[in-house]
């Protein structure tokens, strides 16, 4: 599904290298989850996968189901199937939230030659799915993500990622700002979408998030590359002990 | 090039006929004009807007725009329609000037009534207007305007009016005036669109009686070429509320006033506009509000989205007189630059005497939100529609200020549309 091989990544502005070859392969329908410190690469990786300006790759390759990411505009790449899911979701006032789902939905059919959806068909979809999420009509009705709770931002990530049915999922520090029951309820959202084939990515720093969505392979990352790879213990050893022992033992 | 001297014309101006009143008052505005000259550059509220083509004696030539590509503006909204082409009125594309709850005339033929109750207001609210700020293309308006309506409102008008204006004449040279009086009590909407003529001097006098509620929406055309200078003068008495919203696009040059004075307790305006602009386009909103009574509340939102060397300018004030107690005034004017060419020129003024009042003003300049940008593209969306959402979303607040949504979604709509057009 998702190829990443020895990606190497500077920032735009300043000459600061941020991704030092991240090497990274996700099969489909497998979950993976990337921990790791502040400051150690894991948002830029997600950046980098979904094509935000300001950053330079200066190596490496990114590939979902062999096409090129990196050679593609952001748009283009979620019509071939990648989702980010943001850490801070963006709020965009005077523009609906259904308005934006079905700009959304219909602009990535279009780009990949398939019949735009009616506003019946699409309505029903999205009631259907945002009810799952508890989402509200009145949520949907409102401008995308303004005066949202951290909670509601979040499971709007999620609803946006339902409708649009992504082959590749990664999910940014989703957990952060949520309560525990919020962060069930995004959980469980993520879980409904897991049939065998889509993947995922989750980013985070806490091995809690890792309770409700369980990953298949977890990665330690560490000043911009991938220190340690291993099955679900890998993250439970990180909460009993912290990072300080791994980097020393990579160092 | 000599400029113009700021206290005598530079050109004769001929008075059309009218009758005693009418050339009465007409006399009176050419003595204020000659008074106070022509506006020039070097004026202080013409600084940022070059006012040379609107003084000229004839207009700069503007070529016709064909607007078949759409349905006419409003057309789906059950009005009283009165059209001017060319600045003239048109009978056969009007309606009969007869509603329920309004008289509506021609001015030449209220004019030529010796009693008529337009006669106390004609000029009277332009002339309140140029103190202490002076509008000397008003005072030409009263002085040299060739036709108009005058509408009497003395209840809740049956429907709203619409004042259509074409554009047939690649020379014409339109000055209007319009003299509305609501009484007590009485609601009108009037909706105005189209660029009436090469070059538009147009006067809109509003005096409302208490509990009057007066609603405008004005969308100015898609004519490029055009030329505007707009007034309106408003009056406003106890708890009488004003609303006006106005859309433009396109246009070489428009200046638009909006002149408030609000002389009872508990009265509201609330003034809007949003404008799109590209390349040569200069578009100019000058705002005056006066609180001259208790407890009133005036909002001006002011939202312009500027690109390929666009400008875009902001005059507006809000004055709070010394027994203005418990105003609440509230002014925002902000400019969305699509590129590093275009530009907003803002000077918001607050001049407050009374000491018991919360005014704000706010004045922003800014590019796309890029991440906001990222955000609707990571979903998907195109670059040129995600700008589009964008744009939309910066205009929002001032769409939002059109309190009746079926006018407000026919504003949205247009834009909706314009926008996919122009980016495609």
């Amino acid at each position: 599904m998702l190829e990443i091989k020895n990606l190497q990544v500077s920032l735009e502005e300043e000459d600061k290298q941020i991704l030092k070859g991240v090497d990274l392969s996700i099969g489909e329908g497998e979950v993976h989850a990337i921990m790791g410190p502040n400051g150690s690469g894991k948002s830029t990786t997600s950046y980098v996968l979904s094509g935000k300006d300001g950053y330079e790759v200066t190596d490496g390759s990114a590939k979902l189901n062999g096409n090129d990411l990196l050679d593609m505009e952001p748009e283009e790449r979620a019509a071939a199937g990648l989702f980010l899911a943001f850490q801070y979701p963006v709020e965009i006032p005077g523009v609906g939230n259904m308005t934006f789902l079905r700009t959304a939905v219909n602009s990535q059919r279009k780009a990949r030659g398939e019949d735009e959806l009616s506003a019946g068909e699409f309505l029903k979809v999205v009631r259907e799915k945002a009810k799952a999420l508890k989402i509200d009509a009145d949520m949907l009705k409102r401008p995308v993500n303004v005066g949202f709770s951290g909670g509601e931002k979040k499971r709007n990530e999620i609803l946006q990622m339902a409708m649009l049915e992504p082959k590749m999922c990664v999910l940014d520090e989703t957990d952060s700002g949520l309560d525990v029951d919020a962060m069930k309820l995004v959980a469980e959202g993520v879980n409904a979408l897991r049939d065998g084939k889509r993947s995922f990515l989750v980013i985070t720093h806490y091995q809690r998030l890792l309770d409700h969505i369980k990953p298949d392979v977890v990665h330690i990352m560490a000043n911009g590359r991938i220190i340690k790879s291993g099955g679900p213990e890998l993250a439970l050893e990180v909460e009993n002990n912290g990072y300080a022992d791994l980097l020393e033992e990579t160092a | 090039m000599p400029a113009t001297a700021l206290t005598e014309l530079d050109r004769e101006i001929t008075l059309p006929a009218a009758g005693v009143w009418g050339t009465k008052s007409r006399k009176d505005a050419l003595a204020r004009l000659t008074a106070m000259g022509l506006p020039n550059h070097r004026d202080e509220y013409w600084k940022y807007t070059r006012p040379e083509t609107l003084t000229s004696a004839t207009p700069t030539p503007a070529a016709i725009f064909d607007g078949n590509d759409e349905a006419p503006m409003f057309d789906a909204i059950d009005c009283l329609q009165i059209t001017f082409i060319d600045g003239v009125f048109d009978a056969d594309a009007s309606d009969d000037l007869e509603m329920a709850g309004v008289s509506i005339e021609r001015l030449a033929t209220a004019m030529e009534n010796d009693i008529h109750w337009a006669k106390d207001l004609y000029g009277t609210l332009e002339t309140n207007g140029q103190n202490p700020v002076q509008r000397p293309l008003a005072a030409l308006n009263s002085a040299t305007a060739t036709d108009g309506v005058v509408i009497h409102a003395t209840g809740q008008a049956a429907k709203p009016v619409l004042i259509r204006y074409l554009h047939q004449n690649e020379t014409s040279d339109a000055v209007l005036h319009h003299v509305i009086k609501l009484d007590d009590g009485a609601a009108l909407t009037v909706l105005e669109t189209g660029p009436a003529a090469a070059r538009l001097n147009k006067v809109m006098e509003v005096d409302q009686g208490n509990e009057a509620r007066f609603n405008h929406v004005c969308t100015q055309g898609r004519d490029h070429a055009r030329r505007a200078v707009t007034h309106i003068f408003a009056r406003l008495a106890t708890e009488s509320r004003f609303k006006s919203f106005t859309l433009t696009a396109n246009g070489v040059l428009t200046r638009n006033e909006c002149i408030i004075e609000i002389t009872g307790d508990d009265a509201f305006a609330h003034v809007a506009g949003a404008a799109l602009g590209d390349g040569d386009f200069h578009h100019d909103d000058t705002v005056f509000i006066t609180h001259d009574a208790v407890n009133c509340e005036s909002r001006q939102v002011f939202k312009k989205v500027l690109r390929n060397g666009a400008t875009g300018v902001f005059q507006g004030k809000i004055l709070v007189q010394p027994d203005a107690q418990k105003t609440d005034g509230y002014q925002i004017s902000q400019a969305l630059l699509l590129d590093d060419d275009s530009q907003f020129l803002a000077k918001p003024e607050l001049e407050i005497y009374a000491d018991d009042v919360a005014c704000s003003h706010g004045s922003t300049t800014g590019a796309i939100d890029e991440t906001a940008l990222f955000y609707l593209r990571s979903r998907g969306v195109e670059k040129d529609e995600a700008q589009d959402l964008l744009v939309l979303s910066f205009l929002a607040e001032a769409i939002g200020e059109i309190e009746d949504e079926v006018l407000a979604d026919e504003i949205q709509s247009r834009l909706e549309s314009w926008l996919k057009r122009h980016s495609s």
